[in-house]
């Protein structure tokens, strides 16, 4: 193996390392500096490309072994496993399926979304752009110690103090809300509903999200945000036409991260909720479920067919993840911002 | 402006704050006008009363009044702007204040739980209505579990990073792309990956190192992701210089770009651990859990911290309330500590002595 250094581009990014075969060189490149790597520096490439091939590896083998594992339940039911709501795998004949935890899933993300994304992006601008110089080194490990906190303790503390706070704020808002249909109960029963999950969920979505959105705002050139402050613009001008555009990728890239951490969040949410496996349109009245908690609660107890029932839904978890995350990498990927950081 | 008079006028000194008296006059008015008018509606005027209404109703009325006062004051784009100020400083306090009330709860009801013999003891001899016994088993058990995934996900981490922003060339792209991927996995789904292939298909029984193979494969993701973030920032001119004297592309990540980026990785490996230590979903299908002190994190069921909490916490009898409180208290304290050493080590600059840095450093070269 030959490396063939182009003269470096006139933009003054890195030269190009272009691989060629030994004898391929033609003789009327202008310019061509050939060296063969070293043995130590193949080893190294080829250490570092057999670990970066390692996640392929890993992933495919989840993919693989998940469905392996699920085929039992799936030949059980079918494409009814996507369609039923019910989870009854004991009962004679087994009938289970995914579609009202699926459903519950999306609501309980959605929640968590809805609140985490304004909250994020106010907490990286404010992080990045209004905070004291020296506050903002400080605030900035608060929110890094936030994302550290384990999901156990965020599911505990939203069971034991905040549900008690939320259930008056929940009674107030079916109410006076009653006539939109996510705050209308049909029973006066308040606690373990998807509106605490969301809420906790986000709470645990919003220090991701942050981190993820601050760190592309930092990387707002500042001769940029300068330009926009000595042309008169305010603060707000220059957040808004400087600093929002050039961190747009980080938002959506951040969103869609919390999206796919909101949709596994397991521990928390399996604390809080009790699991109902109806869909009904109330986010205020108890009872919600979703996939993760389902396998974190029934897991003990399952026989082989559920056990393998669990490991589908696990299945179709990932696959909703992956799909979110790879959405995410291809938008963020179209508007990577901030590449290239030299002296 | 009040000016300095014993300088001379022409040098005298610019007042640089971003603030004027005047703007924290009004801002000052407006507080105290709001309060006046929420107080007044909420005893007098509406039907509703008590703490909660009256700080939303303040909230409002401040943003109202504030923003006419400045429009009036100077224009509308400073009305937009301080507005905009304080809806982006509200986020950032919403974002914050869950992080006091948490530690506030987990610290007050844990503190009173701790005890010495909640170090010392497991609960192998401890019924569920005694009091005493402790979580020894469970510190234990989380130590060697978080240890050994270290051990596995830190150099595959870093190699990761070193191979998506040093080594580069066609697989970057995707590769990066399923570091991504991987970083959203479940956690819930690697344990049940783990249960498949380690516990199914190969016939293994659960024990502490098959939930430390389900933690290193939510660990590497995070490493990786937020090293590669961190290599990017190392200047390109380093790496250059480096080649450009002659040195190998090992050496020159191993001796330049490493060290530079040494804050970073730490912080790395620390957003990795605190991924990891407290995560509960996957254990409950590779650990299992169990009551006595295992030692031996390759044999037998193995139990840890967060998984005792969850266990416990399903309990309905108050001593084993009690030991989750405890248990979630030292498990706090624990990534509380994990992150205070991790920010010190982290603002050590590279050249500092008593750091701890990749490339063993020879008398001679120094």
């Amino acid at each position: 193996m030959v490396v063939n250094i182009s003269p470096a581009k006139s933009d003054g990014s890195e030269p190009d390392l272009v691989t060629t075969t030994m004898g391929s060189d033609s003789l009327d490149t202008p310019r061509k500096i050939q060296r063969s790597l070293i043995r130590s520096d193949r080893w190294f490439r080829r250490i570092a490309v057999g670990t970066g091939l390692l996640t392929l590896v890993i992933l495919a083998l989840i993919g693989l072994n998940l469905l392996l594992q699920s085929r039992t339940a799936i030949q059980s039911q079918g494409w009814g496993f996507l369609t039923n709501k019910a989870w009854n795998p004991q009962q004679q004949p087994p009938v289970f399926g995914i579609a009202a935890v699926l459903y519950w899933t999306v609501i309980i993300a959605g929640l968590a979304l809805l609140i985490a994304i304004p909250v994020s992006i106010a907490c990286a601008l404010y992080l990045t752009e209004i905070a004291p110089r020296q506050a903002q080194k400080p605030l900035r490990s608060l929110v890094d110690l936030l994302a550290a906190i384990p999901s156990l303790i965020y599911g505990m503390w939203g069971l034991l103090f905040l549900q008690p706070h939320m259930v008056p704020f929940a009674i107030w808002l079916s109410s006076k809300f009653d006539f939109i249909p996510i705050f209308r109960v049909s029973r006066p029963a308040y606690t373990s509903s998807a509106l605490i999950a969301g809420v906790v969920v986000s709470l645990m979505v919003i220090p991701i999200c942050t981190s993820v959105i601050r760190e592309v705002f930092a990387q707002t050139p500042q001769g940029e945000k300068e330009a926009a402050l000595a042309m008169g613009a305010t603060r707000w001008e220059m957040i808004r036409t400087v600093v929002l555009p050039f961190g747009r990728g980080g938002v959506i890239g951040g969103s869609m991260l919390g999206l796919g951490r909101a949709l596994g969040e397991t521990i928390a949410v399996a604390l809080i909720i009790s699991p109902t496996f109806e869909i009904h349109a109330s986010i205020v009245e108890t009872g919600t479920n979703s996939v993760a908690s389902l396998i974190a609660l029934r897991f003990g107890e399952a026989d082989a067919l559920q056990r393998s029932g669990l490991v589908a839904a696990g299945l179709a978890l990932f696959g909703l993840t992956l799909v979110v995350n790879t959405i995410a990498a291809f938008v963020v990927a179209r508007s990577r911002s901030g590449a290239g950081v030299d002296i | 402006m009040s000016l300095p008079t014993q300088t001379s006028p022409l040098e005298s000194k610019r007042t640089t704050s971003t603030t004027t008296p005047k703007d924290q006059l009004l801002r000052l008015a407006s507080i105290v006008a709001s309060a006046c008018l929420a107080g007044l509606l909420t005893t007098q005027v509406l039907p509703v009363t008590g703490p909660i209404p009256f700080a939303l109703l303040w909230l409002v009325s401040f943003i109202v009044i504030y923003g006419l006062v400045v429009r009036h004051a100077d224009d509308a784009l400073a009305a937009k702007d301080r507005l905009m100020s304080f809806v982006v400083t509200g986020g950032a306090t919403l974002v914050l204040l869950p992080l006091v009330f948490i530690l506030g709860f987990v610290f007050i009801r844990g503190i009173g739980a701790v005890s010495w013999s909640f170090f010392t003891q497991d609960l192998s001899k401890t019924g569920t209505l005694d009091a005493g016994g402790g979580l020894s088993h469970a510190i234990v058990g989380t130590l060697e579990q978080i240890g050994l995934s270290v051990v596995m996900a830190v150099p595959l981490g870093i190699m990761t990073a070193i191979f998506l922003n040093e080594v580069r060339g066609p697989l970057r792209r995707p590769v990066r792309m399923l570091v991504d991927a991987m970083s959203g996995v479940p956690s819930i789904v690697a344990g049940l990956f783990i249960y498949t292939v380690w516990l199914i298909q190969l016939g293994n029984q659960g024990s502490g190192f098959a939930a430390s193979l389900a933690l290193s494969i939510l660990m590497l993701p995070t490493i990786a992701r937020t090293g590669e973030e961190v290599l990017r920032l190392v200047p390109g001119g380093l790496r250059e210089a480096s080649l450009a004297m002659g040195a190998t592309e090992w050496r020159t990540v191993w001796t330049i770009v490493l060290p530079t980026a040494r804050t970073g990785l730490i912080t790395a490996v620390v957003l990795g651990i605190a991924r990891v230590v407290g995560e509960t979903a996957p254990l409950i299908m590779t650990s299992f859990g169990s009551t006595a002190m295992n030692q031996n994190a390759f044999k037998g069921f193995q139990s840890s911290l967060p998984l005792s909490v969850y266990q416990l916490l399903g309990n309905p009898f108050a001593a084993q309330q009690q030991r989750a409180y405890a248990g979630a208290f030292v498990l706090v304290a624990i990534v509380l500590t994990l992150f205070i050493v991790a920010r010190i080590l982290g603002n050590r600059r590279p050249g500092q002595r008593g750091g701890w840095r990749f490339g063993k450093r020879k008398g001679r070269n120094a």
